[in-house]
């Protein structure tokens, strides 16, 4: 039986500190088969192919491939066996040809020279297998995404690839684009190539794939025939469960809703015409795909990034913040998506990052107070439980929990009252995600507003009062509480209109 | 407790060195610890000390400063242009190219930040530039005759200390000072940490970096004024090169060349070794060729010892 598959996982798990990040999953493929894989954000998908390239090393599981058993890979075993994966960011050099960048690190040599004519001949005849139509003199950088991303299968498979990996390869390209991707699976699929094809649109997943593999939360679901299963039995699996009691319960915003803050036809960064209100003392969700103009709002309102068009209005006050600085005065505060790179100032203590927004103001002729920045970052501490030695302890040296809670504390200490989180949770265990649910009801209880992002549904409707959902830099669904229902937000947040352009 | 005598040592390797070389020179020639040599070292290292103090703020915030060399130069020459050819009072001409200094550094900082050019060419290019300008407005040729008040600045003594090391440790102090009690350190460490991080906290890094490179020019240009001084005539090579034993000081302080890392107390004491290591093979009677190796080779030693440390602890 298993002399069929070309590549098995068998019962991968992997472990980080603090979170499982997958749970015995198991997945094979035939020669000649596409099979889709699917499953929400965070559900161990780009976990699961890492482990197939070597990039990731599984806790346990088998790895079979070519007859062996590996307990795991590496990018060289990987290449030997035949896997090749085509991330959503291409491993490309802009200022070389495509020729060049197809034979990229194994060049075609004469001698000591690299032999331009003959990669260039070479590079035709592999586009022409593919029936791709690329000029191998053209530079990559003037190709369009759809062209660049045939340049990584073409180089996939004239490195001998048998099991071609592509995780999300439609998301960047126009539909014009992904037809010609549709043909050329289906062309490799038919010189023997099995494709492991990772999609959040469903009917990609129906058009292409022979059979459908469902994770969820790390866990493997169910393997479905695609003929004989429909798109509300998929959507079913991939969200699973009712929502369980994880969410700490709040009481409903009281009163008359009070238009806290207000985006009129706000355009830029990505965004086209946006319109949304958010009340005072509510906890405004915001649902979509990765990429779809949550960030890139959030973004425009906290003056990181200009928007183009269109207004904001603060307690019905026109605001147009240029920079953070101008709009955290304004009483806006950004805890962003990537904690590590822009939220929390690592190689600087606790209480240095608590106190970063508020330093001029405790300042007398440029000098800091110290005991006031003391007395601030023990309170915020203590209000947030942060777990730290010593407030002097540099925040790298923190767990995702607590740098998350100082990020928090810095923002409170500045006095914010609308609070953008950005995927406030993301890699954060199970314990401190709670914690971090519980600060956000308390904000709203001491009268702040929250605009939350979130890629993780069950966070999202478990906090939210109300839900946005963005695809594609547009807003194509509100919902009330009353009205959450995932499959419905899921099916907003990939409604793909065309271009009435 | 072992490893709590190794942290400790490893985190005063610095002075570990600087001991070390003191003991070496001195057995070699006793006559290397006396007070008189000490001030000697001390008065030598001065104009590296202060102009260090700028120095040290550009690198934290994981930039460079090449144009010290030629703001030292053209302060010298402006500031004796002044006073011998335009007859400028002392204070005046002083404060005038103190001024001048500072508007270099400004104009670093706008082309660094509101244009965007890497902080390497950019201060490469004014470092040129201001060379080049202090040839012409001196005609190539030394400038000298100033009011014999004006050798106090760099040739004169408080009791036994001279005042150029006074102005040193008044520099160390205000450096000391500016980063540990002011908003403007924590906000030089956090751009240095993580420029976007610190933007996104509120910090204008844009004008921090102006500030930044407007103090560099201001230090650099407080060590030209006590060149002119000591040497009481304006050479338009005066400040030929400066830069780089300015940066060997920093950096052999410990300064993080990718930035968010440093204290005053380490430059002092790399400060202090580049001046232990010129005197103390000066009366070696070393060749100047071959400090020029011993001090590269220091360089790399202290650098790449510091690298490794850091490469262990993430590793």
């Amino acid at each position: 039986m298993s002399e069929d598959f070309v590549l098995q996982l068998k019962n991968i798990r992997k472990e980080y500190p603090g979170v499982t990040a997958l749970k015995n999953v198991s997945l094979e493929i035939k020669e000649g088969e596409i099979l889709g894989l699917i499953g929400e954000n965070g559900a161990g998908k780009s976990t699961l192919i890492k482990t197939c390239s070597g990039a990731v090393i599984p806790t346990s599981g088998k790895i079979i491939v070519g007859g062996k058993e590996h307990t795991h890979m590496s990018p060289q075993l990987a290449r030997e066996n035949g896997i090749a994966i085509i991330y959503q960011e291409f491993n490309n050099v802009r200022e070389l040809s495509a020729a060049e960048n197809l034979f990229l690190g194994n060049p075609i040599r004469k001698g000591i020279v690299i032999d331009r004519k003959a990669m260039e001949r070479e590079a035709e005849k592999a586009f022409a297998q593919l029936n791709i139509n690329i000029d191998p003199k053209a530079l990559v950088g003037d190709l369009t995404v759809g062209y660049q991303q045939m340049i990584e299968i073409a180089k996939a498979i004239q490195q001998d690839a048998k099991v071609l990996i592509m995780d999300e390869p439609s998301a960047p390209l126009t539909n014009a684009e992904v037809d010609s991707l549709y043909k050329v699976c289906e062309l490799l699929k038919s010189k023997g190539v099995s494709i492991i094809y990772i999609s959040h649109k469903l009917e990609e997943i129906f058009r292409l794939s022979s059979r459908i593999v469902v994770l969820r939360d790390g866990e493997y679901i169910d393997t479905l025939q695609t003929a004989e299963s429909n798109v509300d039995e998929l959507i079913r699996l991939m969200v699973g469960r009712e929502l369980k009691d994880t969410f700490p319960p709040r009481p409903p915003a009281e009163g008359e809703p009070e238009v806290f803050f207000e985006a009129r036809n706000v355009s830029g960064n990505g965004n086209k015409k946006v319109n949304l209100k958010i009340h005072k003392g509510e906890v405004l969700g915001l649902g979509g795909l990765v990429g779809a103009g949550r960030t890139e709002l959030a973004q425009m309102i906290f003056g990181a990034v200009h928007k183009t068009e269109g207004e904001f209005f603060l307690k019905g006050k026109e605001i147009n913040p240029k920079s953070p600085r101008e709009a955290i005065d304004l009483g806006i505060a950004l805890v962003p998506e990537d904690r590590k790179r822009h939220g929390a100032l690592l190689g600087v203590s606790v209480k240095n990052n608590i106190n970063m927004p508020i330093y001029k103001l405790i300042s007398k002729f440029s000098v800091i107070n110290s005991s006031k920045e003391s007395v601030t970052t023990e309170k915020y501490r203590q209000e947030l439980l942060i777990k730290t030695p010593t407030i002097h302890q540099e925040v790298k040296n923190l767990s995702g929990g607590n740098q998350q809670k100082v990020i928090l504390g810095k923002w409170l200490a500045a006095n914010s009252e609308l609070i953008i989180l950005d995927e406030p949770t993301r890699g954060i265990d199970v314990g401190a995600k709670f914690e971090i649910y519980k600060l956000i009801n308390t904000l709203v209880e001491n009268g702040k507003t929250v605009l939350l992002i979130s890629s993780e549904m069950e966070e999202l409707m478990g906090m939210s009062d109300r839900i946005i959902v963005f695809c594609e830099g547009r807003i194509t669904g509100e919902l009330k509480k009353e009205e959450f229902e995932q499959h419905l937000i899921l099916k907003m947040a990939s409604d793909v209109q065309e271009d009435e352009e | 407790m072992k490893d709590i005598v190794i942290a400790r040592l490893k985190k005063s390797a610095i002075w570990v060195v600087l001991l070390l070389l003191v003991v070496v020179f001195t057995a070699a020639n006793p006559r290397f610890l006396s007070m008189n040599n000490l001030f000697t070292v001390a008065r030598q290292v001065s104009m590296y000390g202060i102009a260090s103090i700028g120095m040290t703020f550009v690198i934290l915030i994981a930039g460079i400063d090449l144009s010290t060399g030629s703001i030292i130069t053209i302060v010298n020459v402006m500031c004796a242009y002044l006073m011998v050819n335009m007859g400028f009072g002392m204070v005046e001409a002083v404060t005038l190219s103190l001024f001048l200094a500072v508007l270099i550094g400004t104009l670093n900082g706008m082309l660094i930040s509101t244009i965007g050019i890497p902080a390497i060419i950019a201060t490469f290019a004014t470092q040129t530039i201001f060379a080049g300008i202090a040839y012409l407005l001196c005609g190539g040729t030394p400038i000298y005759g100033f009011d014999p008040r004006f050798k106090v600045i760099g040739q004169g003594y408080v009791g036994p200390v001279p005042v150029p090391v006074i102005i040193m440790i008044l520099c160390f102090a205000l450096g000391s000072f500016i980063l540990n009690k002011t908003y403007f350190g924590r906000y030089f460490y956090a751009v240095g940490g993580n420029e976007e991080a610190a933007e996104l906290s509120g910090i204008r890094v844009g004008r921090i970096k102006y500030l930044i490179y407007a103090l560099s020019g201001l230090f650099a240009g407080l060590a030209g004024i006590v060149m002119l001084s000591r040497t009481n005539s304006a050479q338009p090579t005066a400040g030929l090169g400066y830069e780089f034993d300015v940066i060997t000081c920093v950096v052999l302080g410990g300064v993080s060349i990718v930035g968010g890392f440093g204290k005053i107390s380490g430059v002092i004491a790399g400060v202090l070794i580049i001046g232990v290591l010129t005197n103390g093979m000066v009366l070696l009677n070393v060749s100047n060729y071959t400090q020029m190796v011993v001090k590269g080779i220091v360089l790399i030693l202290a650098v790449g010892f510091d690298t490794l440390q850091k490469k262990r602890s993430i590793g």
